[in-house]
C-alpha cells in the first residue's frame, strides 16, 4: 500500500480521525458543490438530476456582476496600496529603533487581534463624525488597514530570515540606501510580498462586517450582496456562486502557500 | 579669524541638521504613510468609540451629549434604573459559545495536529496541514452557507434520516429543524475555526523533541502517562496559544451566529451590529459593548503574551 509514496491507511485512531476530519472541513463544501448541479425547481436535497441551470441563472444576474465588480475594484485598488505601505513599514520596523517603537507595532498588529465588528463601528463613527460621505473609496480606505498589517506581518517573517550581510554588502559597495533597498532587499522579499497580496485580497474579497459598515448606498460588494440574499433562506444559484468563490479562494491560497513554503525552503 | 571659525562652526551645525534630517528621512518615509494611516482609520477611530461610549444613548442624529457612565452602568450595574439583564446574559451567552467551541476545537484538532506532526508520513506532512488550513482562507460567510444547505428542515441531514428510517423497518428516527440552535451556532464555530487550533497545535507539537518521548517509554511510562506527563506540558504554550485565539475569534464573529443561530442565539458581535445597521439605533450602548468586547479581547491577549508561546503564535 505505498503506492502514495508511503501514504496508506492510518494505523492509529488519531490518523483515522485526521481522515474523519478532513471529511469535516470538506464534506459541506462538496456537499455545496454536488447541489449547484441539482436539476430541482423549488430548492430539496432530493437529488433531481444534473443541471447547470443555477450556474446559467447566476451568469444572467447583472446585480451579482455589478457587486463583483465592486469587489474586486476594492480588493485591487486597497491590495496595491497597501502592497507599498505594507513592505516599507516592515522594513522600517525591522531596521531602526526609535523611542515609540513597542507603541507603534503594537498597532500594527490591532487590525488582527481587534474582532471585524469593533473595526467596523469604529470607522463607521469616524467617517460619519469627520462627516466624509460613504461610498467604495470609503471600502477602500478600510480595508487598507487590515491589507497592509497582514502583508507587513507577512514581510516581516520573511525580513527575519534574511542574510543582512547582504545590504551591507551593497552599501559597501557604493550603492545608495535606496538602490540598497530596490535592488538587493526587495527581490529577496518578493515571494513574501506577493504571498501578503495574496492574503490580504482574499480577506478583502471575503470581508462582510467591514464593507457593510462603510459601503453606504454608493457600492455594494460581493459578500454583502450573499449575505442579504441568504439570511432569509438556501438559494440555489447562490450555491453555483459559493461553488466559484471558494474555488477562486483555494486556489489563491494554494498559491500563496506555495509561495510562502519556496521562500522558506531557499536559504536553507 | 572669529568670523571664519563661526562660519566653519556655522556650517558643522548646517551638515550636523542636514544629517539629522537624512536618518529621519529613512524612518520616515519607511514608517509615516502606513503609521499615518492607521492612526486614522484604526487608532483616532477607537478613541472616538471609547469617548462616545461614554455618551449615555447617543444616536446618530445627536451633534453631543454630557458625559457619563450610562452605556456601562445600563449593562453592568443591577442597581440603576434602566439596567436590563439581557446585556449580560448577551455578553455570557457570547463567552459560553466561544467556550464550548474552543474546547471542542481543542478535543478534536490536538490528536489531528499530533498525527500530522509526529505520525504522518515526512514527506507528505507540509501538504496536509495546508491541505486542512486551506478552508480558512475561503469566506467564512460562504462556509456557514454550506451548513445551512446541511442543517435546514428540508436540508440534507434531515433527507438522510428520512432515508435511514424508510431503509429500515421499524427504526422511526426524528426529523428536527436543526438550524437556528445552539447546537448549530457550536458547528458552525467548530468548523470555522478548528483549522487556526490544528495550526498553532501542529507548529507546537512540530518542535517537540521525539526522544523524551521515546526517553519516557524506555522508562517504563505507559502511552498515557507519557502523553500527560511529558507530551502536555512540553506543548502547554502552543495549547494555550490555540485555545486563545480560537476563543477571541469565536467571541467576536457575527456570521455563524447571524446565519446558524435564531433570534435565540443573540452574541454581543450581533448586538453591537443592530446598534447601528439595525432597528435600535443606539450608537453609544454599542459604542459601550463594542468597548466591553475589545476588553475582553485584549484581556485574553494579555494573557496570551504572559503565559503563551509567542513564537507558535508568530508562526500562525
Amino acid at each position: 500500500m505505498s503506492f502514495l509514496g508511503g501514504l496508506s491507511l492510518p494505523k492509529t485512531w488519531q490518523g483515522w480521525l485526521t481522515i474523519v476530519l478532513f471529511g469535516f472541513m470538506y464534506g459541506p463544501i462538496m456537499v455545496l458543490g454536488i447541489y449547484s448541479f441539482n436539476d430541482s425547481r423549488r430548492y430539496t436535497s432530493v437529488w433531481q438530476g444534473f443541471s447547470l441551470r443555477w450556474y446559467e441563472s447566476l451568469f444572467q444576474d447583472a446585480r451579482i456582476f455589478r457587486a463583483l465588480q465592486d469587489t474586486l475594484f476594492v480588493a485591487i485598488v486597497a491590495v496595491a496600496i497597501s502592497s507599498v505601505l505594507g513592505t516599507l513599514m516592515a522594513i522600517g520596523l525591522c531596521k531602526y529603533y526609535f523611542p515609540g517603537k513597542g507603541i507603534y507595532r503594537g498597532a500594527s498588529y490591532l487590525p488582527l487581534i481587534i474582532p471585524d465588528i469593533s473595526i467596523a463601528v469604529a470607522t463607521l463613527v469616524f467617517l460619519a463624525s469627520m462627516a466624509i460621505p460613504l461610498s467604495i473609496w470609503t471600502i477602500v480606505a478600510a480595508h487598507m488597514v487590515f491589507c497592509l498589517a497582514y502583508i507587513a506581518v507577512v514581510v516581516s517573517s520573511r525580513l527575519g530570515s534574511l542574510d543582512p550581510n547582504l545590504e551591507e554588502a551593497a552599501l559597501d559597495l557604493g550603492a545608495t540606501p535606496t538602490q540598497a533597498l530596490i535592488k538587493v532587499l526587495l527581490p529577496q522579499l518578493m515571494p513574501a510580498i506577493v504571498a501578503g497580496c495574496l492574503l490580504a485580497f482574499v480577506l478583502s474579497i471575503d470581508d462582510l462586517l467591514i464593507s457593510s459598515f462603510t459601503a453606504g448606498g454608493g457600492a455594494n460588494p460581493l459578500p454583502l450582496e450573499i449575505f442579504s440574499r441568504i439570511r432569509n433562506g438556501v438559494k440555489p444559484d447562490m450555491n453555483a456562486l459559493s461553488v466559484l468563490l471558494i474555488l477562486a479562494s483555494g486556489m489563491i491560497a494554494a498559491l500563496a502557500e506555495y509561495l510562502r513554503y519556496k521562500s522558506s525552503t531557499l536559504d536553507r | 579669524m572669529s568670523a571664519s571659525l563661526s562660519k566653519s562652526r556655522l556650517q558643522g551645525l548646517g551638515t550636523t541638521i542636514r544629517h539629522r534630517c537624512q536618518q529621519l528621512l529613512g524612518p520616515l518615509a519607511l514608517l509615516g504613510p502606513a503609521g499615518i494611516w492607521l492612526l486614522l482609520f484604526l487608532v483616532l477611530p477607537t478613541l472616538l468609540i471609547l469617548d462616545i461610549s461614554l455618551v449615555p444613548d447617543l444616536r446618530p442624529e445627536d451633534v453631543g451629549g454630557a458625559y457619563g457612565l450610562g452605556n456601562y452602568s445600563r449593562v453592568f450595574n443591577p442597581f440603576d434604573p434602566r439596567f436590563d439583564s439581557v446585556y449580560l446574559q448577551v455578553i455570557w451567552r457570547s463567552v459560553y459559545y466561544a467556550t464550548v467551541s474552543t474546547i471542542a476545537c481543542l478535543v478534536l484538532g490536538f490528536p489531528v495536529a499530533y498525527w500530522l506532526a509526529i505520525m504522518a508520513p515526512r514527506r507528505w506532512r507540509n501538504f496536509l496541514v495546508v491541505a486542512f488550513i486551506l478552508p480558512l482562507w475561503t469566506s467564512s460567510l460562504l462556509r456557514s452557507y454550506a451548513w445551512i444547505s446541511i442543517l435546514r428542515p428540508t436540508g440534507l441531514l434531515n433527507t438522510f434520516i428520512t432515508w435511514l428510517s424508510d431503509l429500515i423497518p421499524g427504526v422511526d428516527l426524528p426529523t428536527q429543524n436543526w438550524l437556528y440552535s445552539s447546537a448549530a451556532v457550536f458547528v458552525g464555530l467548530t468548523y470555522n475555526f478548528l483549522p487556526y487550533m490544528v495550526l498553532i497545535l501542529y507548529a507546537s507539537l512540530e518542535k517537540l523533541d521525539i526522544s523524551l518521548l521515546e526517553a519516557a517509554a524506555d522508562l517504563g511510562a505507559n502511552p498515557r502517562q507519557t502523553f500527560w506527563k511529558v507530551t502536555v506540558p512540553q506543548t502547554l504554550p502552543g495549547i494555550a496559544a490555540g485555545c486563545l485565539l480560537v476563543f477571541i475569534t469565536s467571541m467576536g464573529d457575527f456570521v455563524v451566529p447571524t446565519l446558524l443561530g435564531g433570534a435565540s442565539s443573540m452574541t454581543i458581535s450581533r448586538l453591537i451590529y443592530n446598534q447601528f445597521l439595525g432597528i435600535t439605533r443606539n450608537w453609544g450602548l454599542g459604542s459601550a459593548l463594542s468597548m466591553i468586547l475589545i476588553l475582553a479581547v485584549s484581556l485574553a491577549i494579555a494573557l496570551l503574551l504572559k503565559y503563551g508561546d509567542r513564537d507558535s503564535v508568530k508562526e500562525a
